[in-house]
């Protein structure tokens, strides 16, 4: 089936199986290959996009409903000359990734938190961040990054 | 004051940027005109004959081109393993043939079977549903006493029995150690079983195989640590395929904590089927295929004794352990519980006289490989519960009974044939107890307990062997592969520099740190200087990243090749400024004449050198590149002291992480940012190993935790920020860089201070619980507590 949508402020079509999920058309369509795949049970959250401004995995959607939606990936969360946003630049700063394959999820899901919550806890922090999955950092640096990027004094146990 | 660049300072990762907007490139990501996708269908049952495998319907379904099953690779080699043990008796492991494709016999849950090849991913894995296997279901071999028991199924019917290998180490001491128990005057015991755990790094494994007829090239593109490992391992042992005929790439690898080490079918397949349908062939394993094929770790059933004199000091340590192997024994499979546990069981501490005995075992479960820290997590998990479970014997306390039995005294001849070059084991727990807060625990078990709850603070020590290895000792103890590595120093004609490593980042950072240690020799700046690193076409040779070893193997490899660029740059110099060789100063890139003002710049010498017409010609060479390989003279001796403080709820047996301490001895550091960072990691993993993680098989060997949904993966809400320090440092005595190692640090120091703050905890609830298996779930606690309580009744 075709489909059309719009996907870091541009319009894309494409044509598609029933079962392809989002991710997959964004990945392999689109080449946006900065949503991964780290599972395949909705679980890790490394394909976590927006859709029409809420938090989605993409696995858990068909490319088919995002028919005419507004997608934002990680491609498009840097400015067009290429500055990172406050969470980006935080994510670096605070060396919050490692390996790098959880980040582009950690990323869109830390700009919703931040549009929801300007100001989160720690403890809201690590809430909200259930459903994404790092294995390399421990979260420490992630949790940093986010609150540093809410301009929040850090607590005295992440001085480290 | 920090330093803002060079050796020390916490230098940004550049590697962050393509990280952070989705431009990295990792394996799922390349995409190759006309490429084919596999799918494998993987065994549903653990055990069986297999007499055949019906893929006629599958075959004639749209988009499918072949379908390969084991008889296709009968002519090929078997999955080599890289390491083999001797055992007690003198005779070498039982080494059963490992196959791309099961053959005659299903093995494990998860081992593939048939291999569809076809147009697209969900064309191949239609037609996989359409192929029907005739098998005859045998009895799973799955607990590991029972599979060494007399009259067990066998796992490989051309084998003895389904023991690999009886160990014992050091043999000679066995006799001396029976009677430092005979002679003890207090011996604790302890019994515990070290869980299976699956690595789980984020990114699954992929591999992308190409053939170019024109000139007979294979080309591999994969997820792993070793590119160069697996053009060995694959192309010598399984395809038959010279190395300058084959190319092997792992571009950004999206995590590997060890299961990318190692070399696997779906690599060789993908080699294979390139050439044989002269297409590239693209396999990319889901979250369920990845549980019940990457490798699995520790999976120890062991039996601890501590003998201890009348003044608590420790006389001997015996240890029994039964290690799973699971069916088949992957790369390095053997060495984990033998050379990277045993040598490692004399910890911290001056104990004479130390004996290990391993039995290595078959099973009907995956294949089981070093996982971050690989045998060292294993040996001091044991080790550091015996020692708690002593004190709390003894009625001492657990810190100053390990204080009065470390090893002070450097260099340290181990009874378990290691030398310790240097270390510090008071300082470091000096600096725990200082970050731990030990002063103000007391307050804070009074005040959880004014709201019900329990608290602990359970200590351990650790000490690891990184830098792996010495390639004449590791060939001794029966490594099949030298353990060196190498680096090339490529300056550039405008003096920028390009350095091809050995040692592959994914996730560690080296394209920030490294370039930091050549910007310190040189005076350049940093982002002068870049790494190349995962390609074998690219870097001179090398054998990866494993055992945190790259930066104090690779990195002094790297530094020797740059001392010969200095050297080669200071002959240029001194033909430009008309002076001596050895009156030459390098410092801030600008090359001196000392007791002058006299100086040439690093960019003028190194144009000199692609430009040479004012250059020694008839002394030196024009250019300037230098490789060098380097092969540690030791290993490296990482250390530290960590804390756990725990809150428990009586009522439910959750056990919820309060604080959580590292005082870490790594040696010199070359950006602390990135140290920190690691150590985080670790203590996550090590965590989520006491807590949380379990891979779990059924009496019949299925798979019972094979997805997120069954495995439970730390998460952000299950832990605590750390408090880490690596101030204390004892730099390494034999290496350049006076470097040590980080990276599973965190994994191996971790899991027993959880498990002895929860014990402390309970027992400090008037409770007498003595030891609970990991991962100390709120059932098993609670169940402990219930138990406890229902005794003293």
């Amino acid at each position: 089936m075709k489909l059309t949508m719009k996907v870091n402020g541009r319009e894309v079509t494409g044509e598609v199986e029933g079962r392809t999920l989002l991710v997959d058309f964004l990945r392999s369509d689109l080449r946006l290959t900065g949503t991964h795949v780290g599972c395949d049970t909705s679980q890790c959250g490394a394909c976590t996009v927006h859709v029409n401004g809420e938090l989605v995995k993409s696995c858990t959607m068909f490319a088919a409903e995002a028919d005419g939606a507004e997608i934002a990936t990680i491609e498009g969360a840097a400015a067009e000359d290429g500055t990172l946003s406050a969470i980006q630049q935080a994510f670096q700063d605070h060396h919050g990734l490692q390996c790098g394959y959880c980040t582009p999820g950690m990323v869109m899901t830390a700009a919703s938190l931040l549009k929801e919550n300007p100001k989160p806890t720690e403890h809201e922090v690590r809430q909200y961040l259930e459903g994404n999955i790092c294995r390399c950092t421990g979260y420490h640096n992630i949790v940093k990054a986010i609150m540093a990027a809410s301009g929040q004094e850090m607590p005295a146990m992440a001085a480290e | 004051m920090p330093k803002d660049s060079g050796i020390g300072a916490s230098s940004k990762r550049r590697e962050d940027i393509r990280f952070l907007t989705g431009t990295g490139k990792y394996t799922d990501d390349i995409n190759i005109h006309g490429q084919l996708y596999v799918h494998f269908l993987r065994a549903d049952v653990a055990h069986a004959k297999l007499n055949g495998v019906d893929t006629a319907e599958a075959a004639a379904m749209p988009g499918v081109v072949r379908i390969f099953t084991g008889a296709d690779f009968e002519a090929v080699g078997s999955i080599p393993c890289g390491w083999q043990i001797t055992d007690r008796h003198g005779q070498p492991m039982q080494e059963p043939r490992h196959p791309v494709l099961a053959h005659g016999k299903i093995r494990h849950v998860g081992e593939p079977v048939a291999a569809v090849v076809a147009e697209t991913r969900a064309q191949a894995r239609d037609a996989a549903e359409a192929i029907v296997l005739d098998y005859d279901e045998l009895p799973a071999v799955v607990d590991m006493k029972a599979a060494v028991a007399e009259g067990a199924t066998k796992v490989h019917d051309e084998l003895t029995s389904n023991l690999c290998y009886d160990w014992g180490f050091v043999e000679e001491n066995k006799a001396a150690t029976d009677a430092a128990f005979e002679a003890a005057a207090h011996v604790t015991t302890l019994e515990l079983v070290n869980n299976r755990l699956v690595a789980n790094p984020m990114e699954p494994r992929v591999a992308v195989g190409e053939y170019d007829r024109a000139d007979d090239m294979h080309t591999l593109h994969t997820t792993s640590q070793n590119p160069h490992v697996i053009r060995l391992l694959m192309g010598a042992f399984v395809l038959g395929i010279p190395e300058h005929k084959l190319r092997v790439v792992a571009p950004d690898v999206g995590g590997g904590f060890g299961t990318k080490i190692f070399h696997y079918q779906e690599e060789a397949f993908c080699t294979f089927a390139a050439k044989a349908l002269n297409r590239p062939v693209k396999w990319t394993s889901t979250r369920s295929e990845a549980f019940m094929s990457d490798a699995h770790g520790r999976d120890h059933v062991s039996k601890i004794q501590l003998a201890l004199d009348a003044d608590n000091n420790f006389t001997a340590i015996r240890t029994e352990t039964y290690a799973n192997m699971g069916a088949y024994l992957s790369t390095f499979a053997p060495s984990v519980p033998t050379w990277l546990h045993g040598t490692l069981m004399a910890g911290n501490y001056k104990t004479p006289l130390v004996y290990v005995n391993v039995k290595a075992v078959f099973t009907n479960t995956v294949p089981v490989d070093a996982y971050r820290g690989a045998g060292r997590p294993e040996a001091t998990y044991q080790l550091e519960r015996v020692i708690d479970m002593a004190a709390r014997e003894l009625g001492v306390d657990p810190v100053a009974l390990r204080r009065q039995n470390y090893i002070t005294q450097f260099p340290y001849a181990t009874p378990v044939a290691v030398e310790y070059d240097t270390g510090d084991y008071n300082a470091t727990m000096d600096k725990l107890t200082e970050i731990a807060d030990f002063a103000g625990f007391d307050a804070r078990r009074k005040e959880s307990e004014a709201r019900g709850k329990l608290r602990g603070l359970g200590v351990n020590s650790y000490i690891e062997a990184c830098g792996i290895a010495p390639s004449n000792l590791v060939g001794q103890l029966g490594a099949r592969a030298g353990l060196y590595d190498a680096a090339t120093v490529r300056v550039n004609a405008t003096g920028s520099i390009s350095v091809m490593v050995g040692a592959h980042s994914h996730g560690q950072g080296h394209e920030t740190s490294f370039p930091q240690v050549i910007s310190e020799m040189i005076g350049i700046p940093e982002d002068q200087i870049d790494i190349v690193h995962g390609d074998t076409s690219k870097i001179p040779f090398g054998m990866g990243t494993y055992g945190s070893r790259s930066l104090a193997v690779c990195g002094s490899a790297m530094v020797r090749a740059a001392e010969k660029v200095i050297n080669k740059a200071k002959k240029i110099a001194a033909h430009l400024l008309e002076a001596s060789e050895g009156d030459i100063e390098l410092k801030d890139g600008t090359f001196s004449v000392a007791g002058t003002d006299k100086s040439v710049a690093w960019g003028d010498v190194t144009l000199a050198a692609y430009v040479p017409h004012n250059y020694p010609l008839t002394d030196i060479e024009p250019g300037l590149e230098e490789t060098a390989f380097y092969d540690p003279a030791n290993f490296t001796y990482p250390a530290g002291a960590y804390a756990c403080e725990v809150e428990l709820d009586p009522e439910t047996g959750h056990v919820k992480i309060e604080r959580f301490s590292a005082a870490d001895d790594f040696g010199n550091v070359i950006n602390p940012m990135i140290v920190s960072g690691q150590v985080h990691g670790g203590i996550a993993q090590g965590i989520g190993q006491a807590l949380l993680e379990n891979c779990a098989y059924d009496a019949d060997g299925q798979l019972i935790s094979a997805s997120y949904m069954d495995y439970a993966m730390p998460r952000a809400d299950d832990l605590p920020f750390y408090s880490v320090d690596h101030s204390c440092q004892t730099p390494c005595t034999h290496n350049p860089l006076g470097v040590k190692g980080c990276g599973e640090a965190g994994a191996i120091g971790s899991p027993p201070s959880v498990v002895n703050a929860v014990i402390d905890a309970i027992q400090s609830g008037g409770m007498n619980v003595a030891h609970i298996d990991m991962p100390l779930t709120p059932s098993r606690v609670w169940a402990a507590m219930h138990a406890a309580r229902t005794d003293a009744a």
